[in-house]
């Protein structure tokens, strides 16, 4: 068919743009899944610890609304899909999003799609050439997850069917993304659509799941659950997320015969024909531009602080069944519910350093999108620049895991019928802010000194994380573990607070963006 | 006054690639001064070391007699800018944008901002990533136009405007003049530059090969003479500055170096003149001498290479 002339050749040279990306998802959705395997199979190695982990963590109604109704939870492959089916589903899921949205939107956005298509692209080549990378990629990572869980020594036919699962869910979600690109003009757009549609379904789902209605069905993380992996394995409600995602794509092409290219659906909306007075204050008009994504960030960390904090009260439970839950949470604190808020409010607050470090690399997507010219050939000074687009990190460093603890205060306080825990667990949360004050101040000297390997910034945060997360459990040694700030910052709720690190750490970031912002007067504007 | 600017042997490496290579260039007070030069010749890496954007290695430049890396900000009060790649915001519109880049120059006419938006037909309510590439640079020009800068720089300004936008494009250029301002543009369009500039520096490979005003600049090209004579003219290339001389019984065709048309025109009368036409000098040809490949830039008129 003409209208698919050049198909693989897209294909293929979508899988070549995007190696790296791909095989990022492939590496960490696998390692989630092989850690967290390997965590049931060492935290519950026998049928009775298995028995006592599906009793407690089976039964509550919050874990159900966060990972589905459990099935054989008494087995190592069934617990592990209890703890984190719902992530890896709602992770390939946006996986899926974003690579219909960077084959197809982004490239036509950019113009690229058209030089492209000039030569001898079919019409729907690119629509074609998406679908296919993503339906493979989702099949990689099924296969990969089959074949990780089947190491484990768990039942084969649970784990194909798991990953079966999971591919399934990633093809829908794909194929929902193939429609909601033809809808707008641009890729933030189409991938925040397809997202709220990711988050529709998980919420319908968590919903029909805690009231046992049928709404589940309506869902397809419903229906792919459906196929119960572990327990009495059923293949065919991976059929209705088949035929759904198939529908959705002709329904993707019918919407792409009747759009020109670069155009959408819906029209833009004209915006403000002069600037609002906000927007002429240099600060204003860097938050302006990263509004969007503070606000995101703020939400989802809120959203993340209600779910931990639903949950608080059966950790007391979980914990007290398990020796080795028993010493990894009293790292965190002496008193179990205690030390799980803390460690909650520390992941809230690595959480809130990611959105900080993402804050602060604008600067140098700034500079080399070219936008950063324009503004440093004015009046305005390179520090001044500099600056005004640090309050956003800086501020969210506070705003974020405020958010959070007032998402985890909330749930657990109403769970506790006790209001005064939403003042305390705000409060505590802001423990960590001079941490990821510095890491927000770390990013800024790599962009000052070395701004080509500013995003190597992640990879701090990934040590952070790391330590925080396994640092006790590993047994790094000390040394290194120091490293992090967050070994400096108080366990709250349950530690005390150290006024003295606290200072010093602030201090520090304060020094290191001086230097930064003084590297970055000194050097080339890329 | 110290000139807007003043630039000499300036020089400046990325890695291993010399984008600049003792490059001078001199801008005068109430001129509009083309750059002009193929690809890659380092146009924009001269205007972003003016800009104080990039630090150059060796060389002097000032501008209005000051260092354009230690003064930036003061320097950046009297000018105002229009890269040859203009970026927007995507989720501003370009009446957001214009605004903001005209408070950082300390305010904009708002009447003269209205009248450039109708001038060059621009929609400012549209958000940057809906622009096409014209209507981007037309943002930049706006914002730019719209200040009181008494220098503009402006890189490739017209590479992406329409015809009719290139037109009023060179009115306000002409606007601009007349009000004393100092317009440094950089192209790669000898007809562009020569319907607007007073004074033309010809860049190659990080070097000026060429400099001076347009009569200057046309003195160092050559006309195209084609006559009917009574005799044929077949020793006329005795004559110095005659190129490419071809005698076709009593038609004969030559071109002839600005500073020798004089000269050539008087031998040829010898010869009993019947009929003259004559091909006006095109800096374009002397350009074009100039973008060929080969080290033919020094900075004397070299040979036509090919008889036309
Ligand atoms: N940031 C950079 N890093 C490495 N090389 C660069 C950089 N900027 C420019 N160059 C190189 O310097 C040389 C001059 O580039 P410049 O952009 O100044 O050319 P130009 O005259 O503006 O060309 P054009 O007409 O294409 O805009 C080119 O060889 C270019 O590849
Ligand atoms: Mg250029």
């Amino acid at each position: 068919m003409s209208t698919l002339t050049g198909t693989m050749h897209l294909a293929r040279l979508n899988v070549r743009r995007d190696r790296v990306r791909l095989a990022v998802w492939l590496a960490a959705l696998t390692g989630l899944l092989a850690a967290t395997t390997a965590g049931i199979k060492s935290l519950y190695p026998t049928a009775a610890d298995l028995a006592g982990y599906a009793e407690t963590a089976g039964s509550s109604p919050a874990a159900t609304a966060l990972n589905g109704p459990g099935h054989a939870v008494d087995t190592a492959g069934g617990a592990t899909v209890f703890e984190v089916g719902g992530y890896l589903s709602v992770a390939v899921a946006l996986m899926s999003v974003l690579i219909i949205g960077r084959c197809t939107r982004a490239e036509e956005e950019s113009g690229r799609l058209e030089l492209l298509r000039a030569n001898v692209l079919g019409r729907h080549a690119a629509l074609a050439a998406a679908v296919i990378v993503m339906v493979a990629m989702n099949i990689a990572v099924g296969t990969a997850v089959a074949a990780i869980m089947t190491a484990f020594d768990v039942s084969a036919a649970g784990a194909a069917t798991f990953g079966a699962a999971l591919a399934g869910i990633g093809i829908v979600f794909g194929a929902v993304a193939a429609v909601t690109s033809q809808i707008t003009e641009h890729v933030r757009g189409s991938n925040a659509i397809a997202g709220t549609v990711v988050a529709a379904a998980y919420v319908i789902r968590a919903a029909g799941d805690v009231g046992e209605t049928g709404l589940s069905w309506l869902s397809p993380f419903g229906w792919v659950q459906a196929t119960r992996p572990f327990a009495d394995e059923r293949w065919w409600p991976l059929l209705i997320a088949l035929g759904a995602a198939a529908l959705l794509v002709a329904m993707a092409v019918a919407l792409q015969n009747r759009r020109d290219v670069g155009a959408g659906l819906v029209p833009q909306r004209p915006g403000p024909a002069s600037a609002s007075p906000t927007l002429l204050h240099q600060v204003g008009f860097s938050l302006r531009l990263q509004r969007a994504s503070l606000i995101g960030w703020t939400v989802g960390v809120f959203l993340g602080g209600l779910a931990f904090g639903s949950v608080a009260r059966e950790m007391e439970d979980i914990v007290a069944e398990s020796d080795d839950l028993q010493e990894w949470v009293s790292a965190y604190g002496a008193n179990p519910t205690e030390a799980f808020l803390a460690l909650t409010l520390l992941l809230l607050s690595l959480a809130a350093a990611g959105c900080a470090i993402a804050s602060a690399l604008r600067i140098t997507s700034e500079e080399s999108a070219g936008r950063a010219e324009p503004i440093l050939a004015t009046p305005l000074s390179r520090p001044a620049w500099l600056l005004s687009h640090l309050v956003a990190p800086l501020a969210a460093a506070i705003v974020v895991p405020v958010a959070g603890g007032l998402g985890t205060g909330i749930a657990y306080g109403i769970l506790t019928s006790d209001a005064e825990q939403i003042p305390r667990l705000a409060g505590a949360a802001m423990a960590h802010v001079p941490a990821v004050w510095l890491l927000t101040a770390a990013t800024v000297l790599l962009i000052g000194l070395l701004p080509r390997l500013a995003v190597t910034a992640w990879a701090i945060l990934a040590g952070c994380v790391v330590a925080a997360m396994l640092g006790s459990l590993i047994r790094l040694p000390d040394w290194v573990l120091e490293l992090s700030p967050f070994e400096h910052t108080p366990r709250l709720p349950g530690g005390s607070m150290d006024v003295a690190a606290s200072l010093t750490l602030t201090g520090l970031a304060a020094a290191v963006i001086v230097v930064g912002v003084v590297s970055f007067r000194r050097r080339d504007v890329r | 006054m110290s000139l807007p600017i003043d630039v000499g042997g300036l020089t400046k490496h990325f890695g291993r690639t010399r984008a600049l290579d003792g490059l001078d260039l001199t801008v005068r007070t109430g001129e509009v001064h083309g750059l002009l030069g193929p690809n890659g010749a380092g146009k924009s890496t001269t205007i972003r070391i003016l800009l104080g954007l990039l630090r150059a290695d060796d060389g002097a430049a000032t501008m209005f007699g000051r260092d354009p890396w230690s003064d930036a900000v003061d320097l950046h009060r009297r000018l105002a800018y229009v890269p040859g790649d203009v970026n927007l915001w995507p989720s501003l519109t370009g009446g957001e944008v214009i605004d903001v880049l005209g408070r950082l120059r300390g305010g904009l006419d708002p009447r003269r901002r209205a009248d450039l938006l109708q001038r060059f037909d621009l929609d400012p309510t549209k958000k940057g990533r809906t622009y096409s590439k014209g209507n981007r640079q037309k943002v930049a020009l706006v914002a730019a136009l719209a200040s009181d800068a008494k220098l503009l720089i402006l890189d490739e300004p017209t590479s992406g405007l329409d015809p009719l936008m290139e037109a009023v494009f060179t009115e306000c250029i002409r606007e601009a003049k007349s009000e004393g301002r100092t317009v440094l543009l950089s192209s790669h369009i000898m007809a562009e530059v020569e319907k607007l500039c007073d004074r033309v520096s010809i860049i190659r490979a990080g070097r000026t090969v060429q400099s001076g005003s347009l009569s200057e600049l046309r003195h160092l090209t050559r006309t195209s003479i084609e006559a009917t004579t009574s005799r044929p003219a077949d020793d006329l290339d005795r004559v110095p500055g005659v190129h490419g001389l071809t005698v076709d019984g009593a038609t004969v065709r030559f071109d002839v170096d600005g500073d020798h048309l004089d000269a050539a025109l008087r031998a040829l009368t010898t010869y009993g003149v019947q009929a003259l036409t004559s091909a006006p000098p095109s800096l374009e040809e002397l350009f074009m001498r100039h973008y060929g490949t080969g080290d033919d830039t020094s900075t004397e008129p070299q040979p036509a290479e090919a008889a036309r």
